[in-house]
C-alpha cells in the first residue's frame, strides 16, 4: 500500500507507476458526474459543458446549500456505484480526456480498457464518509447543467488532499475488484454447499 | 432545462400535529448524522478484527465522518434517500387521520434544515422535484395495531447503493431453503460488494413476490445483533452471517475478515406451491430510527440513548 499525491492537470506519466491497492490524495479540480451526464455525453453526443481533461471525475450526487450570496456550499459528498456508469466509461474518458475517475465499488472491461488505452486510474473512496469528504472540498467553482437536479449537476469542486483514494483499476487495467471477486466467489461456493446441506427444512 | 414542477400544496395541521411533525424533524435531522446505538457498537467491534492497513484506513475514515457529521450538524453521508417510514398504530393514535400528511410534511421540512438530498424523481416524466417527495413518496406503510392509543415508527434513510442489490423471487418449493441460499449468496459476490459492506442483510421469507420483499426490508428494522423467534430461521441467520463473512468482502468490498453486520429474516406463512424470498440490504452508514409515542405524544427513542428532541 503505497502513497501517492497527485495535483491535477494530471499527466500520463504522472500515474504510470500507480498500482491497484495503493493509496492516493488528490489536489486540484474534481467534477461529480454520474448517470445522466454520462449518458448526455455518449448517447446523445452533447459536450460536457466542463473541460475534465487531465482532471477527475466523482461518481456522486452531493448534498450542495445555496449561500444567501448566491454562491455554493459543500455540504456532503461520497461515491456512488460507479458499475452503474460502466456501460458509459470507455466512451466517457475517450471523447473527455479525464485521468481519474473516482467512484464506488468496481467497474468492469470497458473501463479497464479506457484506463490502458487512454492512460487514467479508476479509484474507490470509501463511501458513506460524506461529511469527511466534504471538508476536503475547498469551493465549488461552477455548476453546470443543474437542469438534472442537485444529485446530477455537475459540481466544479477545487479539492485538498481529497482522498483517501484506493486504487481499483491502474493504467495496465489490472482491476482490484475483479481480482478479489474471483477469491470471494470460490469461498461462496465453497459455503453454498456447506449451508445447504443444513436447511432441509422441507421433509 | 426541464419546465416540470412538482405542485406540494401544504395541508394546515392542527396543533397538536404540528407538534409532532416538529418533533420528528427534529428526529430526523439526528438519525441522518448519527446512526443507531446497535449499529455504532457493532462497527466498532468489527473495526478491532479488520487490522490490516488498507481496512484500518478505512475504519478509521468512517470514525472520523460520524465525528464530523456530529459536530458540523450535517448528514453523515450524502446519500439520504428516499425516505421511508414503517408504522405501526393503533386506532385511537389521536393524530391517525392526520399522519399520512404529518409525515409528508416533516419530509419537505426536514430536507430544507437538514439539509437532505433532493431525491425523488417523477418516473416517466423524469425530473426531480427537488422537494424530496413525490408520487409515493415518502413510502409510509401502515400497520394497524389494534385499538392502542400509540404510535411506534421505524423510520430508514436507505441511498441507493444499498437499494440497489434489493432482489426478490418465488421458489418452487422443490429447490427448498436450499434455494434460498444460492439465492442470497450469489447476490453478495456480485451487487452486496457495491453496497457498501459491512451490511445489515435482511432476507424475507413468504408466498409471494410483494409479501417477501416486505419481510426483507422489515428485517433491517431489527436490531443487527438480534435473533429471529424461529429456532430454524434464527440457525439459518447464524449459517448466513458465518458463510456471507467467510466470503471476506470486508469494508467497501476492499476484501477482510467480515461482510456483515447481521443477517435478520423475517418470515411470513407460505403457498404450498411456493416459497417467496426477498433480499434487501442495508449499509454500513444503516439510518434507521425508531420513535414511540403515546397519545399526549410522550416519546421514547430505544434505538439513540440519551438523545432529546
Amino acid at each position: 500500500m503505497r502513497e501517492f499525491h497527485l495535483k491535477t492537470p494530471i499527466k500520463d506519466e504522472d500515474i504510470a507507476d500507480i498500482r491497484i491497492g495503493d493509496i492516493v490524495y488528490l489536489d486540484g479540480i474534481i467534477v461529480t458526474c454520474r448517470d445522466v451526464a454520462h449518458r448526455r455525453v455518449v448517447e446523445e453526443k452533447r459536450p460536457l459543458p466542463v473541460d475534465v481533461r487531465g482532471k477527475a471525475i466523482l461518481h456522486a450526487g452531493p448534498i450542495v446549500r445555496q449561500k444567501e450570496d448566491g454562491s455554493y456550499e459543500m455540504v456532503a459528498v461520497g461515491p456512488t456505484t460507479s458499475s452503474r456508469m460502466e456501460k458509459f466509461e470507455e466512451q466517457f474518458v475517450k471523447e473527455t480526456g479525464v485521468k481519474l475517475i473516482v467512484g464506488k465499488g468496481g467497474m468492469g472491461p470497458g473501463t479497464e480498457r479506457a484506463c490502458k488505452n487512454y492512460k487514467a486510474l479508476h479509484l474507490v473512496y470509501p463511501a458513506g464518509n460524506a461529511v469527511y469528504a466534504a471538508t476536503k472540498v475547498e469551493r465549488i467553482i461552477d455548476a453546470q447543467w443543474k437542469d438534472l437536479g442537485m444529485p446530477e449537476t455537475l459540481w466544479v469542486n477545487q479539492v485538498r488532499d481529497f482522498g483517501p483514494l484506493i486504487v481499483s483499476i491502474d493504467t495496465n487495467g489490472d482491476n482490484l475488484f475483479e481480482k478479489n471477486k474471483v477469491e470471494f466467489n470460490r469461498r461462496k461456493e465453497e459455503k453454498i454447499k456447506e449451508i445447504s446441506k443444513q436447511v432441509s427444512f422441507i421433509k | 432545462m426541464s419546465t416540470l414542477t412538482y405542485e406540494y400544496e401544504p395541508k394546515t395541521l392542527s396543533p397538536q400535529a404540528t407538534k409532532l411533525r416538529d418533533m420528528l424533524v427534529s428526529y430526523m435531522k439526528i438519525v441522518s448524522r448519527r446512526l443507531p446505538d446497535d449499529v455504532s457498537k457493532k462497527l466498532v467491534e468489527l473495526s478491532k478484527i479488520e487490522v490490516d492497513p488498507l481496512q484500518e484506513l478505512v475504519y478509521s475514515t468512517m470514525k472520523e465522518n460520524q465525528m464530523l457529521a456530529e459536530k458540523l450538524k450535517r448528514p453523515s453521508c450524502q446519500d439520504t434517500g428516499v425516505v421511508q417510514f414503517f408504522l405501526k398504530v393503533g386506532s385511537n393514535f389521536p393524530l391517525l387521520a392526520e399522519l399520512n400528511d404529518i409525515l409528508t410534511d416533516t419530509v419537505v421540512q426536514v430536507t430544507k434544515e437538514a439539509p437532505l438530498r433532493h431525491n425523488a424523481v417523477q418516473t416517466f416524466d423524469e425530473f426531480n422535484t427537488g422537494l424530496n417527495i413525490g408520487k409515493g413518496v415518502p413510502n409510509i406503510i401502515t400497520e394497524i395495531d389494534g385499538d392502542s392509543d400509540k404510535l411506534d415508527m421505524y423510520v430508514y434513510l436507505a441511498g441507493g447503493g444499498c437499494s440497489l442489490p434489493g432482489i426478490a423471487k418465488v421458489l418452487m418449493p422443490g429447490e427448498g431453503y436450499e434455494g434460498i441460499v444460492r439465492f442470497v449468496m450469489d447476490q453478495m459476490t456480485s451487487y452486496g460488494i457495491n453496497a457498501c459492506p459491512p451490511l445489515l442483510v435482511g432476507i424475507g421469507v413468504a408466498n409471494s413476490v410483494e409479501m417477501a420483499a416486505m419481510n426483507s426490508k422489515l428485517a433491517l428494522m431489527r436490531r443487527v445483533d438480534s435473533v429471529s423467534p424461529n429456532a430454524n430461521a434464527a440457525k439459518m441467520e447464524r449459517l448466513f452471517e458465518d458463510g456471507i463473512n467467510y466470503i471476506g468482502l470486508g469494508p467497501q468490498g476492499l476484501g477482510g475478515k467480515k461482510s456483515v453486520m447481521g443477517v435478520n429474516i423475517v418470515n411470513t406463512a407460505r403457498h404450498p406451491s411456493t416459497i417467496g424470498v426477498g433480499l434487501s440490504l442495508g449499509c454500513w452508514s444503516h439510518r434507521r430510527g425508531r420513535i414511540i409515542l403515546d397519545k399526549d405524544l410522550n416519546y421514547e427513542l430505544p434505538l439513540n440513548k440519551g438523545v432529546e428532541l
